[in-house]
């Protein structure tokens, strides 16, 4: 199935959760990411129920707390 | 406002705008605007505010400047090194500018003095360094209603929004919590590209500007982010999130307090 994460389109197999697809995606630091999906924004108990289909839009939002 | 010769020469360029004009740059001149962290953001956004001739810049930091700083934080120089971050970087501002009324607060932005200190200005610049003080800064903006810019960097990225309490999406909205302590790398381990914050830094500053102008699209309910090393800006729409512990319609958050994890380095004395 053909999903955008981040911008860009990704086949993926199947449908999968939010929490595999961190993983599929090789996302090094899951915790330091927010995950909007289909312009919702998940809270991380959710990571690993919410079921992502084609046509999905996902966003990776990484946490950035430099600034000085 | 009568703008003075000497004005209508150093603003010249600001004049000839269509958008700005003589108007436009006497807002700019009862404008006011609070920097908190005179560091890689806070520096460039405070030489630029002061070279547009925004009237009154406050500036708020409790640290004084590091031999380690000098490789971003330019309103800071090498003889710097030892003094308070708000004197130093008040003297440039005034030096480029005598227009500019600075005012410094050599302290800590925290929870008794954030809501009041803000309610004196016109928008707020987001230049700390750390999880507890930009959760807070979005917590005291709500509950003063300032509109503010937040922003972020580390490494080679970068990332901004601005945030209109009540009418737009704030911090919590997209980021419902703070990271685990544990999983956040130390930022002096991470380390940051120097330019980052010059780039992220002056994009505040012109949200500043425009918000103080009344004029274009402020960033807001949008994340732009920016990766230096593939060169590419993206604008990620937000929405406002109805479970928004701070912002939605069943607030948990109602009153201010910093949740005083000092996630960004252990030790509290992060300089990245
Ligand atoms: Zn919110």
């Amino acid at each position: 199935m053909e999903i955008t994460v981040n911008g860009d389109a990704v086949t993926l197999d199947g449908p999968l959760t939010i929490a595999r697809l961190l993983v599929e995606q090789e996302v090094k630091m899951p915790d330091m990411v927010s995950v909007e999906h289909n312009g919702k924004i998940l809270d991380r108990a959710e990571f690993d129920k919410q079921q992502v289909r084609p046509g999905d839009t996902v966003e990776f939002l990484y946490f950035m707390g430099g600034g000085a | 406002m009568n703008l003075t010769d000497e004005q209508l020469e150093r603003y010249s360029r600001h004049i000839i705008l269509e958008q700005v004009g003589a108007t436009g740059q006497e807002k700019l001149l009862s404008g006011k605007v609070l920097i908190i962290g005179a560091g890689g953001l806070g520096a460039p956004a405070g030489l630029y505010l002061a070279a547009a001739g925004v009237g009154t810049i406050g500036v708020i930091d409790s640290d004084s400047v590091e031999l380690s700083n000098l490789q971003r934080q330019v309103i800071h120089h090498t003889p710097d090194v030892g003094t308070p971050k708000v004197e130093s970087a008040a003297a440039k501002m005034r030096a480029i500018n005598p227009d500019v009324t600075v005012r410094t607060y050599f302290d800590r932005a925290g929870p008794d003095n954030l809501v009041a200190l803000m309610s004196e200005y016109d928008f707020v610049i987001d230049g700390t360094d750390n999880f507890s003080s930009k959760y807070l800064i979005n917590d005291a903006a709500w509950f003063a209603r300032k509109p503010f810019s937040h922003a972020g960097i580390l490494r080679f990225s970068g990332q901004l929004i601005t945030v209109r309490p009540g009418q737009s999406a704030c911090y919590r909205c997209l980021f419902p919590d703070p990271p685990e302590p544990g999983a956040v790398p130390s930022c002096s381990q991470a380390g940051v590209l120097g330019v980052l914050g010059g780039v992220i830094g002056t994009l505040q500053a012109t949200e500043a500007i425009k918000y103080l102008l009344g004029e274009g699209e402020l960033l807001t309910d949008a994340l732009l982010t920016y990766d230096a090393s593939g060169m590419e800006f993206r604008k990620v729409p937000v929405r406002r999130n109805p479970r928004c512990r701070l912002c939605g319609p069943s607030p948990t958050i109602t009153v201010l307090e910093q949740q005083d994890q000092a996630v960004c380095d252990l030790s509290g004395s992060c300089n990245c």
